[in-house]
């Protein structure tokens, strides 16, 4: 279900002397489908902005619609709205509290009043789809690992079934192998499930392998919402606001400096692993042809 | 949500009172208080006012900041006014039903309302002109002599700085808590009151653990640092009183003196000139 954000913005304190700008005219369409990177340096909005998404804040001015409905018109069921829009907040796992990990996981399908079965059946399959195994279902989540209480934090919003997951930094705090799995684990979701997904990062090497839009966020509006190569083009700009293009980005850009014919589009490494290898391969060709 | 509490809040200014030793602040804050109590009658109210206006002004920080202090306990102050306009015995000036006001009720609730509400806008000008830490330290000076008969004041001094300075913490992180739970359709409102109750479990087990988590972690931090209380420990910013504080000193002492003499001495000076005329 898509949703479409017209000129939202949002003040924090308004009316009195610390009032601060958050949002600026933000305006947005999310289509169905899409696996998006928010990007943003810390204070850029970006918290508050995927806040609005389910409601839990509301727009000091502009409109928010999901689906086609104003989300802040009377009677709009916001319970069915924060179901459908699935939030996972800056570390999560402090948000668990049952005595183990598969009630917890029940916590959120309980609450839209679904019979025991069900519930329990959309918290086994969500906790499937985070990968963990069997065996620590019945674990109390505070003896697992940093990692692991965090795919349970995230099955605890999978088990909605949302149709848009938001998942503010998901991998904050955690290790570099723990950061590859968890993106790739969100990643394999997107695929089987084919939601909506939105990462929100600060860093561009995250989000590069995966996204297929990247909305950059500046002092509350948006400065770029394009597909990745196109917003890294802007690497430059992307330095002033505090944030990088991805490191690879930045050796394909040396290269073509110092006169090797290499496209600079690449944004993952296996790309520029490609690009690197044909330019040889273009090379031992005019080689052989001389 | 939380975040409009202003009770206990600092406001950041350039002023005298700013400026003042915080024992000053302190001493002069609880004397006020006292002074509300001690004075008699309309003319002492009327120098407390005139108190008051004067530190206020000083003070720098607008009126409605204090006002603001003031909205926490409009319902305290309403049940005050409304029980001892009504159930004080005396001369009866209005009959409604069953419920009487008499002249000594008014009288009260009037000098009730006053004084509550001087003494929170006279204690929230101290929270707003002083840092929690440059309080606990004032309080800690001033409780030294306490030292000796085995009373941990430095140690007690500590515990206050270190919970004022989480209030604010805690209450962000309710926030998030709070809303991390409502993206997974928690329900906080409705139902009956052992169901709310029941619904505060998923916000406070979280919540608990989280303050659980910074205790031990700020007493690591502390251990790493080598941090053992207060035997010979010495301070960044010793307090040494300056000329300002004693005059600050002069100026409630004369306070004091006014006050008290207005109460006693106005109603006969009145008396006498109406006797006059």
């Amino acid at each position: 279900m898509p949703i479409i954000l017209d000129k939202v913005s949002h003040v924090y304190g308004q009316d009195t002397a610390m009032a601060v700008t958050a949002l600026k005219n933000v305006s947005l369409v999310i289509p169905d489908g899409q696996f998006i990177g928010l990007i943003g340096h810390t204070g850029s909005g970006k918290s508050t902005l995927v806040q609005h998404l389910n409601g839990l804040m509301k727009a000091t001015s502009g409109s928010i619609y999901f689906n086609g409905e104003d989300i802040d018109a009377e009677g709009f069921d916001k319970k069915m709205l924060r179901s459908k829009v699935g939030l996972v907040f800056q570390y999560p796992e402090h948000q668990l509290f049952e005595t183990d990990v598969f009630a917890d996981v029940c916590f959120g399908p309980k609450n839209l009043g679904l019979s025991k079965k069900e519930v329990e059946l959309r918290a086994y399959e969500a906790l499937k789809l985070v990968g963990l195994e069997d065996a620590y279902f019945y674990q109390s989540p505070f003896d697992l690992s940093g990692g692991q209480k965090r795919r349970v934090a995230i099955a605890g919003v999978l088990a909605m079934k949302p149709e848009v997951l938001v998942l503010d930094e998901p991998t904050a705090g955690l290790d570099p192998k723990g950061r590859d799995e968890i993106l790739d684990q969100i990643s394999r979701l997107k695929k089987e499930t084919g939601m909506t997904v939105i990462l929100v990062s600060h860093s561009m090497d995250d989000v590069a392998k995966y996204v297929e839009r990247i909305i950059v966020m500046n002092k509350g509006s948006v400065m770029y919402d394009d597909a990745p190569r196109e917003v890294f083009r802007h690497y430059q700009e992307l330095e002033q606001i505090g944030l990088a293009a991805p490191q690879v980005t930045y050796i394909m850009k040396d290269l073509q400096d110092h006169g090797y014919d290499v496209s600079d589009e690449a944004t993952t490494i296996e790309k520029a692993k490609e690009e690197i290898k044909s330019w040889f391969a273009r090379l031992s060709a005019v080689g052989k042809g001389r | 949500m939380l975040r409009d509490i202003t009770l206990g809040q600092y406001y950041q200014a350039d002023s005298v009172i700013h400026k003042l030793d915080p024992r000053v602040k302190l001493g002069t804050t609880i004397i006020f208080i006292i002074s509300l109590f001690v004075f008699q009658g309309a003319w002492g109210y009327a120098v407390a006012a005139l108190f008051l206006a004067l530190v206020i002004k000083l003070s720098k920080v607008p009126f409605q900041f204090m006002v603001k202090g003031m909205k926490a306990i409009v319902f305290l102050l309403l049940i005050t006014v409304i029980f001892n306009l009504f159930l004080t015995p005396g001369e009866p000036l209005v009959t409604v039903w069953k419920l009487t006001i008499t002249k000594e009720g008014l009288r009260m609730a009037v000098f009730l309302s006053i004084r509550l509400g001087f003494l929170i806008i006279g204690s929230s000008v101290m929270t707003l002109t002083t840092t929690p830490n440059q309080l606990t330290d004032g309080l800690e000076k001033m409780l030294k002599p306490l030292n000796k008969i085995k009373v941990p004041v430095h140690e007690i001094a500590m515990m206050m700085s270190i919970a004022l300075r989480f209030i604010p913490i805690l209450m962000e992180e309710t926030d998030k808590i709070m809303k991390a739970q409502l993206a997974r359709c928690a329900d906080f409102e409705s139902g009956n009151l052992i169901k709310k109750a029941k619904s505060l479990v998923p916000l406070l087990v979280p919540l608990f653990i989280s303050a659980f988590r910074r205790a031990n972690d700020l007493a690591m931090a502390m251990e790493a640092r080598c941090y053992r209380g207060g035997d010979n420990r010495t301070k960044m910013k010793p307090l040494h009183y300056e000329k300002r504080d004693y005059i600050a000193y002069a100026i409630v002492a004369c306070y004091v003196i006014l006050g008290i003499a207005a109460g006693k001495l106005m109603p006969l000076l009145v008396s006498g000139i109406i006797q006059l005329v």
